[in-house]
């Protein structure tokens, strides 16, 4: 594995091999000294040209971890502010020496166009409405360890899957492991031919909690209001909520899985956030064990793939 | 000088037969068999190929004057020569842009000399801004026959009216010669923020998409003025199947309106997106199998008038920017007929009409191009092998630009020789200068 750009190109056996390298990691994390000598040496850039704190900060975790040298760039402050064009950013960010590319961008795709450019390994960490691999793939990790076996698992992801670079990667993910997996949403948040993501689709919340074993929220943004594709979060609210009478209705097995920050009294009453179901924190605890071992997977193997190009 | 192009096809008034051509001066002096033939003649062997009337594409982004690093007006014409074309309209999307008779006169003498009639099309309102109307009378006056803000439609609906109305008073400066309003249909309410397709490809991708209805709403807006103004409307780039069925009917009503379709979007799916090479990237989209065969069954049965290229070269590097902050548009003047003659299975009657009859009758040029290969008529002609296969480079392109879609895609047909007004424009496939 060079690169990790999508779910659907690891295919169901790359997520187990993922999975089966995170639970050594996940022994090394539970440590005294939670740090390993696997990628020393290693020189690993974080480019960031979207905000984002939570991704960053435990992808940059799991590299120091694996002892490896993390080199921070973002684009607030850099030269991508002066027109220079994306090929010359990662370029000159490569030309200093670097052995893999974290990547987040606000355009879709932007991973797939670097990995075209760079020699180092490109790992997506968020690309415009696209994917989010590592994401779904801690939420893999987090269902896993319940016990939960994937084959038949019904899972819903309720909120705005057409801008969810977070839907997507995860509707291929938990599909490919052969779950069932119910998009809940309003019409306004769902892409065109959205039955082409392999998904059911229902506009009902009420209908479907009873028969949901994961209840997947995602985070509702301010303005797709603006964009009238939604009259009000409190409208949003009270139709697509998970409020206390909703929590009710899941099973007590179920979980709820959410990919942060959390908007309390929009996307989940803030009665709901302490529910013992709510899975929030080990999705953090495990998306540094995740990232530690696609790190160690993609930059142990990097060298051997490009030796037989 | 006197040119003897023997051993091939014409295309002429009765269609495709074999005959050789003599070209004195910048007219066809004589066409047939056993042509007798002066000493002073260079022959030119046409063995195998067809000997037809030069092309004319109707749209063509030369990028002179302002954005010369990108192409510059010898630059186009050469590679339009390359491509076969002997006259191309130039869209008037400059910086500043062809909205004054001064700017069309700048680019008629830049033109002066090159390698293709290079015909200025104008604004039809200033700036391409959408609010007020260019001086139609004035540009008319000295020639101007096309009016269009391409890249941009005119989104006021009352504007257009207004423009549509102004347009059928100027026949009586041009002297009854047709005044066309070329549209670029795309109500941007629908189609901004969009950078692809709106479709299975750009959900599965997470791309925000253009809809189809962008591009009919305005058609169908445009057909209900046209009916009350009775002006003439062409329709560039049509992109979609639901816009050639609109088009069709339209004609069938008897209305005055003609359209073109681009080469990419009769060979190209929105499927080629899934790369995100922003070289794909263009306006209208590239849309769907349905859409492509539409406009291929379109351009059979004459609902499309024309081929045209929307050639639209953009600096190397202003593609390597995320595909939704790249430039939209793609090169086309150097293979457009290659694809024409690769990819449709029409005779070579139709890829003519297509290509060199209709555009130039809609561009008003037709006393000196596009007219069958026959006695009398000017020596503005293309040689063509219609078997011989090439593989389409980017960097071997006369273009300044390298963005073509079709990089390493070998395609069928090659333009050995291009006449302009009976002078060697293109000769062995190679610009003469």
């Amino acid at each position: 594995m060079k690169d990790l750009l999508t779910i659907a190109d690891l295919g169901a056996d790359g997520i187990h091999e993922i999975m089966h390298a995170a639970d050594s990691f996940a022994e090394v994390c539970q440590r005294p000294i939670p740090k390993v000598p696997a990628l020393r040496g290693k020189t690993i850039a974080s480019m960031f040209f979207e905000d984002s704190t939570r991704t960053r900060t435990s992808f940059e975790t799991a590299a120091k971890r694996l002892s490896a040298d993390v080199m921070n760039f973002s684009a607030s402050s850099s030269s991508v502010n002066k027109g220079e064009s994306l090929r010359d950013t990662v370029e000159t960010i490569e030309a200093m020496g670097v052995d893999a590319i974290i990547v987040r961008h606000r355009s879709s795709g932007a991973p797939q166009q670097i990995s075209r450019w760079a020699n180092a390994s490109v790992i997506n960490a968020g690309d415009g409405w696209h994917a989010h691999p590592t994401q779904s793939l801690l939420d893999v990790y987090t269902i896993r360890e319940e016990g939960r076996s994937f084959e038949g698992l019904r899972i819903a992801i309720v909120g705005d899957i057409s801008h969810s670079r977070v839907a997507r990667s995860n509707i291929e993910a938990f599909t490919l492991l052969g779950a069932e997996v119910t998009l809940v949403a309003p019409p306004t948040l769902l892409p065109p031919y959205v039955e082409t993501l392999g998904a059911k689709v229902s506009h009902d919340i009420d209908t479907v909690l009873a028969n949901t074993d994961v209840l997947y929220l995602l985070r509702m943004q301010n303005e797709r209001m603006d964009q009238a594709l939604v009259p009000s979060l409190g409208e949003y609210h009270r139709a697509f909520g998970l409020t206390p009478d909703r929590a009710r209705k899941l099973a007590d097995s179920a979980l709820i899985m959410h990919p942060g920050p959390m908007n309390r009294g929009i996307e989940i009453s803030p009665e709901v956030v302490d529910d013992p179901r709510v899975r929030v924190l080990n999705q953090v605890t495990n998306g540094v064990i995740v990232r530690m071992a696609v790190l160690y997977l993609v930059l142990s193997t990097a060298g051997a793939d490009r030796s037989d190009a | 000088m006197s040119f003897f192009i023997h051993g091939g096809s014409i295309v002429g008034p009765k269609g495709v037969e074999r005959a050789d051509v003599l070209v004195t001066g910048s007219s066809i002096v004589a066409v047939g068999l056993d042509l007798p033939v002066p000493n002073s003649a260079r022959h030119i062997d046409a063995s195998g190929q067809i000997v037809m009337p030069g092309l004319v594409d109707l749209h063509a982004h030369l990028r002179e004057p302002g954005n010369e690093e990108a192409e510059t007006i010898e630059t186009g014409a050469r590679g339009a020569a390359l491509g076969g074309y002997t006259a191309v309209i130039a869209m008037p999307n400059t910086d500043p842009t062809t909205d004054s008779p001064s700017i069309v006169r700048d680019v008629l003498a830049i033109a002066e000399g090159t390698l293709c009639e290079i015909v200025p099309s104008a604004a039809m309102t200033v700036g391409r801004e959408g609010t007020l109307l260019t001086p139609m009378g004035e540009l008319a006056a000295m020639g101007v026959r096309i009016f269009t803000d391409d890249g941009r439609g005119v989104q006021d609906p009352a504007l257009m009216r207004s423009i549509m109305e102004y347009a059928t008073g100027l026949e009586a400066i041009t002297g009854g010669a047709p005044v066309v309003l070329a549209q670029h249909c795309e109500v941007e309410a629908l189609s901004s923020g969009g950078h692809m397709h709106e479709g299975e490809w750009s959900t599965r991708l997470g791309m925000a998409g253009q809809p189809a209805e962008a591009e009919t709403l305005m058609m169908i807006r445009d057909i209900a003025l046209a009916r009350r103004t009775g002006a003439r409307i062409h329709f560039q780039h049509v992109s979609t199947a639901e816009g050639v069925e609109i088009i069709r009917a339209a004609k069938a009503e008897g209305l005055a309106i003609t359209a073109e379709a681009t080469t990419h979007h009769f060979t190209l799916t929105d499927a080629v997106c899934s790369s995100y090479n922003p070289v794909f990237k263009v306006h209208p989209p590239l849309r769907t199998d349905a859409d492509v065969a539409a406009l291929r069954l379109g351009l059979a049965d004459g609902t499309i008038d024309c081929i045209a290229t929307d050639h639209a070269p953009h600096e190397p590097h202003t593609k390597e920017f995320p595909f939704d902050q790249a430039p939209a548009g793609m090169l086309g003047l150097e293979s457009a007929l290659a694809l024409a003659l690769t990819e449709l299975d029409l005779p070579i009657e139709r890829i003519v009409e297509l290509m060199s009859t209709r555009p130039a009758e809609i561009a008003g040029i037709n006393d000196r191009h596009g007219n069958p290969v026959e006695t009398g008529q000017r020596a503005n002609l293309t040689i063509v092998d219609p078997n011989a296969e090439w593989t389409v480079a980017g960097a071997a392109m006369a273009s300044r630009s390298h963005n073509t879609p079709y990089e390493g895609r070998t395609v069928r047909g090659k333009v050995q020789y291009t006449f302009l007004e009976g002078e060697l424009t293109v000769e062995q496939g190679k610009a003469t200068r």
